[in-house]
């Protein structure tokens, strides 16, 4: 290994990618089992101006980040309706608004006299400038937030299966449902400095895909994306420093090339 | 006198604006098989969502066994109407089943054995041991609707809330089924309440007969109910009961797309 771990921004892209795989593994099983593809894809948009807003005002964009996801996990949330259920005015106007953050994302890079590369380090990820401060930050994310989906885990699976049964039996079906948006925006949060805002469904889709393709028990579900997530994101990390292919490229075919074996897997040996 | 499972006393539920019914007095015995008729829209889901204490009162009360209605009570066991399982919901029957027992409780859903006893033996009395381990998107119409009443019954119930469950079923599904849940009720002494659109494969063993239309809700003896004049008043279409050569009695009629909403302005 002719020194993989050998400099300091190696050690902190595989600290930081660690951590982000492992909350963005466990987090995707419950987004794909609950079909909130979209709504992921949506607060990565979101994204977008807030990691610029915080290179703007001199706080770290993984602070921009959170905060703009959280604000748009709540937004989300207050519609009171599923946005992956497919209302026609609704998403035409969702549609309109992850334009326009697009638009003030562009609007805080010019504002901050950065150019292309602060952009692309936002849209694609920029795991190899992570600092000192963003491995902690997303530390404390990660762990806060795998605590609490720990803390949520079976009524949220009870919720996102089988809502109406749920709701009789006490679970608190709408308050999950907010609860989860927010560990999903946070997960997006430190998932965009990896992966960038365009990029994020590799680590926060793909894996939770496959694991539902190879497994229909929960606990081994959220095991599998996990172990996906990581392993994806080690492999790309390693790929990327020795051959100069961008990471982003690496993670996201890693992460395709997961589903798909997953997918034959299944076809060629049914349960 | 036998002990009073459901007692619901002047009752009335307004959603939006709108009153769904009003003036509700019922009550039902302990074990009693209760059939659940009306036309479409008239309030039969949330008549049974009332009494799970999902949709709240207006006016008067509720009591289950004795006790005000409170939502999430092991007591009462729920299978609301709905369409099939999404094909490609990948989560196990037997997982499902569980979740009617736990899945209410904080924490991550690793095994336990003795939830899984529990499951076992549920499955094993509606017989659905076979596929317990397919997912239940898999799983056929009959067999998603056994696994459904399993996960009613895990946490013991002494009543069952059932919306619907022989809709969309084929014939020899809609008897197994039927045959299912009067056993239930008939050997554990739980008290069914069961919404039907078609009330032919219960009518057999039907204590009671439930209808909800133009606001009310009033119940009787299934021989009081099940007439042509009586079922015409209440479904505003020609509704004919026949009796066949060996004695049981059949509906006949297109009572499906009738919609009441007499409180609208």
């Amino acid at each position: 290994m002719g020194g993989l771990l050998d400099f300091h921004f190696m050690q902190n892209a595989y600290a930081a990618g660690t951590l982000v795989a492992l909350l963005a593994g466990a987090a995707g099983y419950f987004v794909v089992l609950r079909g909130q593809s979209f709504a992921a894809h949506m607060l990565s948009q979101v994204g977008f101006p807030g990691a610029a807003a915080g290179a703007l005002l001199h706080v770290s964009p993984v602070l921009g980040l959170l905060v703009f996801c959280a604000a748009g996990a709540l937004a989300v949330g207050g519609l009171g309706r599923d946005v992956d259920a497919g209302d026609r005015t609704q998403s035409a106007a969702i549609g309109s608004i992850l334009a326009l953050a697009l638009g003030l994302g562009l609007l805080f890079v010019r504002l901050h006299g950065g150019g292309t590369q602060l952009i692309y380090s936002f849209l694609f990820g920029a795991i190899l400038g992570i600092t000192d401060a963003d491995v902690q930050v997303t530390a404390a994310v990660a762990i806060a937030g795998l605590a609490f989906l720990a803390a949520i885990g079976r009524p949220l699976v009870f919720a996102s299966v089988d809502p109406d049964v749920a709701d009789a039996r006490g679970v608190p079906v709408r308050a999950l449902a907010m609860a989860f948006l927010l560990i999903l925006a946070i997960s997006v949060a430190v998932t965009v400095q990896i992966v960038g805002t365009l990029l994020v469904f590799a680590l926060l889709v793909a894996p939770g895909a496959a694991a539902l393709q190879v497994t229909a028990r929960p606990v081994a579900g959220v095991a599998i994306s996990v172990a996906v997530a990581v392993a994806v994101t080690w492999a790309g990390l390693a790929l990327a420093y020795f051959t100069d292919l961008p990471v982003g490229f690496l993670v996201t075919t890693l992460a395709l090339g997961a589903y798909a074996a997953a997918r034959t897997a299944r076809v060629l040996v049914p349960a | 006198m036998q002990e009073l499972a459901l007692e619901i006393t002047n009752a009335a539920v307004r959603l939006g604006g709108r009153t769904v019914w009003s003036g509700v007095d019922l009550r039902v015995g302990s074990s009693e098989f209760v059939a659940i008729l009306g036309p479409n829209g008239a309030g039969k889901s949330t008549l049974l969502k009332a009494l799970l204490g999902v949709v709240p009162l207006s006016e008067g009360s509720i009591r289950l066994f004795g006790k005000p209605v409170r939502r999430g009570t092991d007591a009462v066991g729920y299978l609301p109407q709905r369409r099939r399982f999404d094909p490609d919901l990948r989560i196990r029957a037997g997982d499902l089943v569980r979740l009617g027992l736990d899945g209410d409780r904080w924490g991550l859903p690793l095994p336990s054995a003795e939830h899984g006893r529990r499951v076992d033996a549920v499955l094993q009395m509606v017989g659905a041991s076979a596929y317990r381990h397919r997912p239940i998107g898999e799983l056929s119409g009959g067999e998603q609707q056994r696994i459904l009443i399993a996960q009613a019954l895990i946490s013991g119930p002494r009543m069952l809330v059932l919306d619907e469950p022989l809709e969309s079923l084929d014939l020899n599904n809609q008897q197994a089924i039927s045959e299912l849940i009067r056993g239930i009720c008939r050997e554990q002494g739980v008290t069914v309440l069961l919404v039907a659109h078609d009330v032919n494969p219960i009518l057999p063993f039907v204590d009671r007969v439930v209808y909800v239309a133009g606001g009310r809700v009033l119940s009787g003896a299934p021989q009081e109910v099940i007439r042509t004049d009586t079922l015409t008043r209440l479904y505003g279409t020609p509704v004919e009961v026949l009796r066949t050569s060996d004695g049981r009695l059949v509906v006949v009629g297109q009572y499906e797309p009738v919609s009441h909403h007499p409180h609208d302005h």
